[in-house]
């Protein structure tokens, strides 16, 4: 048994009464009187409970970064440093809430301590150098008063400023700790098991325990249907689960956040990397996992078509050993993956993408940033010195139970020139591939006609280069050839 | 630059800016809970039309920590929450006319126990036939009122003369409010019996009657306060009082402070929204253009009640018109009752689906003539006698619009980039682009006239610090930032001199919403009255402490704090002591201040008189590219030039007006408000209704306000704001219908619904392609 323990603006605190399936957010709120922090949806969708965060980033160094206080569980939070906004004024105004302030960034206020809270984040952040980080570091923020003219204004002024003050100061000793925990009581469980042997042994006695990892997902339940899961497993203080290798395999870690996938995959895989940036927000991406995105195993879940496209492998390991799956079998029904009992995912392969292949990823969702896809694809074609189609993985997501790959569509490809009137054989076959259904995100007929014309604009934007990269300004997922050139 | 001498029209910063960016700023929700406080869960039928047969509240009492479980016969005053017709129960009684109506409330000592509680109340109900569609209401004839109707001329001659006519039928959404604070109200008994209520809501003194109303009190046993808004939109004028009844209620019968909240997706699953309009209309032209006659049948989804949807329906009557003449007119509308939520006030109040309709119009014209759209739509412009009638007969004076236009077409480059679009759209195939420019003509004043009164009240301290109550809350919007630029520039102090006081129906009395975008307009005067009698008694004194003749009193300069005679300007008086000596000379220094819109009127049953004190306008340039594989666009570059006459602080007005714009684009694009065929809403929370992002604003965002513009009449020349700004945002649907008429053939109609999500765009460009 530990006692939660973590860092509170600046002062530690230990928590042993406290329900470890308590949100961070209603923690602050209503155990602590920070109400500063405010609760705009209890799912991570309108960034107003933005708190700030210490994690290691891939520099191993420490960082301050912006997560949703709403979906974030108090073990996850275990031996880090916490600050929220109250702690931001000492003495002096923060830069960012000056510039907040001085740019009439606030109307009403309500968005305005999360919006400051991501703006911190900004502040230092030495790599924040393209237009979109910009829109990427604030979509996860919603204000419904100003029309976010003045708070980007506020965002140039003070992201990646990097000031010598005593937040930057306090970063080298507030590197996270051990995440060790172990909280038994009245049939609830909640453990964070930091080697295998512990994990074998916690799921030996408990083989119902549910795994998480970031709880972007899961949490949901705690905050959206009132139920509170008797036994949960996180999988975050498993160091391997973590890893990032490249070779001609790389290997994405199940427990690797999207925002370091992000990283990693800007110039490794290219499609990865577009699909990512218009995953979730910063703050999901923050706490978000691999492994969590695909063993939810979602139909609209966004890294299963970009990654099922690229041939990639999954990783399975239990007590008794380690096996292989391919990522696209990985997937067994509506919600099912091949995981068995007391199993896990330990990461991904995903086989180096060659110069030549032409591969990339689309999402389109009603709104562009933070929202869930109508239709989302990955989409790779590889063609010989003959022009002609040699391989086509084509992978869609939105247009079934689970991410699946257009067979009709490939087959209409493959033996075939690379031109326009195969791909528009192609993608009239893709109605042959799919029965989609209607809903909110779309109706049946405008998702079949999507997946259709996804694969006419990929011919188009890769007749320009293989693997496209997102323009800035772009208007819509597909890129006109112009804008490829440009990006 | 010399000193300013007031903070009016001085590019001010927010009054709570800083404080909202350290969390200081303080929410209902937010509040310190008092000893003993008790929360609260509703519960809500969970069909769309049924028979109440009964209701079982004992199991739900034996759960640990409930407290009280209360029902229409806990109700000791009238069980009714209707705020101008009363037909809407606190507590369904024997139906439930929609998924989502109160039933019961369960008060407990933690949100774990309500629920708790909730569950285990029985509910015995019979389902009913429902009706969800402005369709099924037509079809079943389900209307809350019907025929409202303006009219002019003889519009079925004109329209059979007409050389050009055609009919069409345009559909606008409903939108969610989604202010980022969900209803919230605090009750705290109070000696009496009496309550102290914390609500955020924009009618304080609506909450008030309501709640005597449902106590069977005297109004003067409620305060009413609200310390500030985190957004309101319409959302919470008349829509916080249900929930402030319930806490009201709750605190009464258990003698504790009662909180009720609702969660997000409780908020927007049970209050009311902007009304979806489905419009017929019969429209003549001319040949080049000319707006000849106009007949329209609107149709509003009202939900389940009238709430404010009377009035509703009559400002979208009221702007049919925009700002165009139509010589035969008659435009005719009905409140579908469905059930459904009852739909509410929302910025625009019925006036930008109104609005909506006449430039769909527009649009479809000069597609089909062929003609340039900002041209046709200028040459039907109000202008002098006899084309400056309105379909309600009153006058257009002083109409902007072709200063507007002409200012805004050149600012914006807009022929220069009109043919840069056309040069993208020939050499592209799967991407085009359109830009449009659109006016705006918003009448000013609650079209209820009575409710044109605002009150306030100065209090100014020995010290010469003051505190400024007015009756208009705070959502945002900046009118208190407002209001202390008005009083700080009649009492010439310092604005870190006053503090604006939290709204509450014990300072302020008998006011009316804050809402019409008349907030600053009519507590600006109030409250100009206000700190006018109080400077006027200080004259007297300030001219003594100056050492000057009495007469000269009426002579005496209140600037920065001090007071001073214009011929002997550097000998001058601090306001304390001019404000102390007025203490000892047993001086009253607090005074109330109050103001009627004076000269208006309408007639209901002719349709005719003057509605308005005057109109706002405004236009907007939007350029949008739109993908013609995933009909998904973006938003280019925008310019908006708004007619906010002489601006009392020009920094809150350009947030307004930006802020409205975003908010009018979100509506009219991808905010899509869908019910399935139970009923039940299934966009309700923000993962499935997507408002604009950061990303969606334009990064080419170019605004400002028409410049040499006072208007007669209003507070220091200004005009509203609040609203007229939202409908700029029809201009980026004018826009993509350009963008996609260019997948097409010229010179065919688009078709086009609201909202133009990427799905029905690219429908409607595949409909282009097929013509």
């Amino acid at each position: 048994m530990n006692t939660l323990r973590f860092n509170l603006n600046g002062r530690w605190v230990e928590e042993p009464n406290v329900a470890p399936t308590t949100t961070l957010l209603r923690y602050l709120r209503d155990v602590r009187g920070l109400t500063g922090t405010k609760e705009g949806c209890a799912e991570g969708d309108c960034g107003a409970c933005s708190v700030a965060v210490v994690e290691n980033g891939p520099d191993g160094r420490p960082h301050y970064r912006a997560i949703n206080a709403c979906l974030v569980l108090l073990p996850m939070v275990q031996g880090k440093h916490v600050v929220t906004v109250e702690a931001l004024k000492s003495g002096e105004y923060h830069p960012a809430q000056q510039a907040m302030a001085a740019a009439l960034g606030s109307q009403c206020g309500y968005c305005t301590p999360g919006i400051v809270m991501s703006l911190f984040e900004a502040t230092y952040r030495e790599d924040l150098k393209a237009p979109w980080q910009l829109d990427d570091q604030l979509c996860g923020n919603l204000c419904r008063c100003t029309g976010y003219r003045p708070i980007r204004d506020a965002a140039t002024a003070v992201a990646g400023s990097c000031p010598k003050d005593s937040f930057s100061a306090a970063l080298p000793e507030s590197k996270p700790g051990s995440m060790a925990f172990h909280h038994e009581e009245n049939g609830q469980l909640f453990a964070t098991p930091t080697s295998f042997d512990e994990l074998w042994s916690v799921l030996d006695e408990h083989p119902d325990a549910r795994f998480v990892v970031g709880g972007t997902d899961l949490s949901l339940e705690i905050t959206k249907r009132f139920q509170v899961p008797p036994k949960l497993v996180s999988l975050e203080g498993l160091h391997e689960l973590h890893t990032l290798k490249e070779g001609p395999t790389h290997l994405l870690g199940s427990a690797v956040t999207i925002s370091e996938l992000e990283d990693f995959t800007a110039t490794r895989l290219p499609p990865v990397h577009r699909m990512v940036r218009y995953f979730a927000s910063r703050q999901i991406k923050h706490r978000g996992t691999i492994g969590g995105n695909l063993c939810t195993a979602s139909p609209i879940g966004d890294l299963a078509p970009v990654l099922v496209s690229l041939g990639a492998t999954a990783v399975l390991r239990s007590r008794q050993g380690e096996r292989r799956v391919l990522l696209e079998d990985f997937f067994t029904g509506y919600r099912k993956t091949a995981l068995q009992l007391r199993e896990l995912l330990v990461g991904v392969e995903v086989p180096a993408l060659a110069p030549a292949t032409r591969a990339s990823a689309y999402k389109v969702s009603k709104r562009r940033e933070l929202d869930i896809s109508a239709v989302s694809a990955g989409l790779l074609v590889e063609v010989n010195s003959q022009n002609v189609v040699t391989l086509a993985r084509l992978a869609f997501g939105g247009m079934a139970a689970t991410t699946k790959r257009a067979t009709n569509a490939e087959q209409a490809l493959v033996g075939h020139p690379w031109s326009e009137a195969t791909v528009d054989a192609a993608a009239k076959a893709i109605t042959k591939d799919f029965t989609p259904m209607s809903d909110h995100r779309g109706s049946a007929p405008y998702r079949a006609l999507v997946a259709a014309n996804l694969l006419r604009g990929f011919f188009d934007e890769t007749s320009v280069t293989p693997q496209p990269r997102l323009a800035p300004g772009h208007a819509a997922t597909v890129l006109t050839a112009e804008e490829v050139r440009r990006g | 630059m010399a000193e300013p001498t007031s903070p009016l029209r001085q590019p001010l910063l927010h009054e709570s800016g800083l404080k909202h960016t350290t969390g200081e700023a303080r929410y209902v929700d937010d509040w310190p809970t008092p000893p003993g406080l008790l929360v609260a869960q509703v519960v809500v039928s969970p069909l769309a039309h049924a028979k109440l047969k009964g209701v079982d509240t004992r199991a739900a009492l034996q759960v640990k920590g409930v407290v009280a479980v209360l029902t229409a016969k806990d109700v000791p005053g009238t069980n009714d929450v209707g705020p101008v017709i009363h037909d809407e129960e606190l507590f369904a009684h024997d139906t439930v006319r929609f998924l989502g109506q109160s039933i019961a409330v369960v008060v407990g000592e933690s949100y774990e126990a309500c629920r708790a509680g909730v569950a285990a109340v029985k509910i015995d109900l019979e389902p009913l036939p429902t009706v969800l569609t402005i369709d099924q209401a037509i079809e079943q004839k389900s209307f809350l009122s019907t025929n409202h109707r303006l009219t002019r001329g003889d519009s079925k001659a004109a329209l059979a003369k007409a050389p050009v006519r055609f009919q069409g039928e345009v559909i606008t959404g409903g939108q969610d409010h989604f202010y980022l604070e969900t209803q919230c109200t605090l009750a705290i008994p109070e000696e009496g019996p009496a309550l102290r209520l914390l609500s955020s809501t924009q009618h304080p003194s609506e909450v008030q009657t309501i709640v005597a109303h449902v106590l069977g009190w005297g109004r003067h046993q409620l305060v009413v306060e609200v310390p500030r808004m985190g957004g309101g939109f319409g959302g919470k004028e008349t829509q916080a009082a249900p929930y402030a009844a319930m806490a009201a209620l709750a605190a009464v019968k258990t003698g504790r402070p009662v909180k009720v909240w609702l969660n997000r997706d409780q908020d927007m699953m049970w209050t009311g929204k902007r009304h979806p309009f489905k419009t017929r209309f019969d429209v003549g032209f001319s040949t080049d253009g000319q707006l000849l006659a106009l007949e329209a049948e609107l149709f509003a989804d009202a939900g389940f009640s009238t709430d404010l949807s009377r009035a509703i329906l009559d400002r979208a009557l009221f702007h049919m018109d925009n700002g165009y003449f139509i010589p035969d007119v008659t435009v005719t509308g009905h409140l579908a009752k469905t059930n459904l939520p009852s739909n509410t006030a929302f910025r625009g109040f019925g006036g930008p689906q109104g609005m909506a309709v006449i430039e769909d119009i527009m649009s479809r014209a000069a597609e089909r003539l062929g003609l340039e759209p900002s041209e046709l739509r200028r040459k039907n412009f109000y202008g002098a006698a006899p084309r400056n009638v309105t379909p309600f007969w009153q006058e257009v004076k002083d109409c902007r619009l072709e200063r507007l236009f002409s200012e805004l077409l050149a600012s914006s480059e807009y022929t220069r980039r009109k043919a840069e679009v056309e040069s993208f759209n020939a050499s592209h195939r799967h991407a085009k682009r359109g830009i449009a420019i659109t006016p705006v003509k918003f009448g000013i004043s609650f079209t209820t006239s009575f409710l044109n009164q605002a009150g306030a009240f100065v209090v100014v301290y020995a010290d010469g610090s003051v505190q400024l109550n007015h009756g208009g809350t705070e959502m945002g919007q900046g009118l208190h930032t407002k209001m202390l630029a008005v009083c700080a520039h009649e009492l010439g102090v310092p604005a870190d001199r006053i503090r604006v006081m939290t709204t509450a129906t014990d300072k302020v009395p008998n006011t009316s919403a804050t809402a019409a975008s008349s907030g600053s307009d009519l507590n600006g005067m109030a409250v100009q009255h206000a700190a006018v009698t109080l400077r006027e008694r200080l004259r007297p004194i300030a001219a003594k402490l100056l050492g000057a003749p009495a007469d000269s009193a009426k002579d005496v300069v209140f600037e920065n704090g001090r007071v001073f005679l214009p011929s002997q300007p550097t000998k001058t008086v601090a306001f304390e002591k001019v404000t102390q000596d007025a203490y000892l000379s047993q001086i009253s220094l607090s005074a109330t201040g109050y103001y009627r819109t004076p000269d208006i009127h309408f007639d209901k049953a002719t349709g005719r008189g003057k509605p308005f004190h005057y109109f706002a306008y405004g236009a907007a340039v939007s350029e949008v590219e739109v993908s013609g594989l995933t009909g998904e666009h973006r938003l280019r570059r925008v310019d908006l030039l708004s007619d906010v006459g002489a601006s009392l602080v020009p920094s809150i007005d350009k947030g307004q007006v930006e802020g409205a714009f975003i908010q009018g684009w979100g509506w009219l694009t991808c905010e899509e408000v869908r019910f399935d065929e139970k009923g039940f809403l299934r966009t309700h929370s923000p993962d499935t209704y997507k408002i604009p992002a950061f990303g969606d604003a334009p990064v080419d965002f170019r605004v400002a306000l028409l410049e040499h513009a006072p208007q007669d009449g209003t507070i220091h020349g200004s005009k509203a704001v609040g609203e007229p700004p939202l409908m700029l945002a029809l201009s980026t649907v004018a826009a993509l219908r350009h963008a996609v008429s260019a997948f097409g053939k010229k010179g065919r109609e688009v078709v086009l619904p609201m909202p133009c999500t990427p799905e029905t765009v690219l429908f409607a460009i595949e409909a282009a392609k097929a013509l």
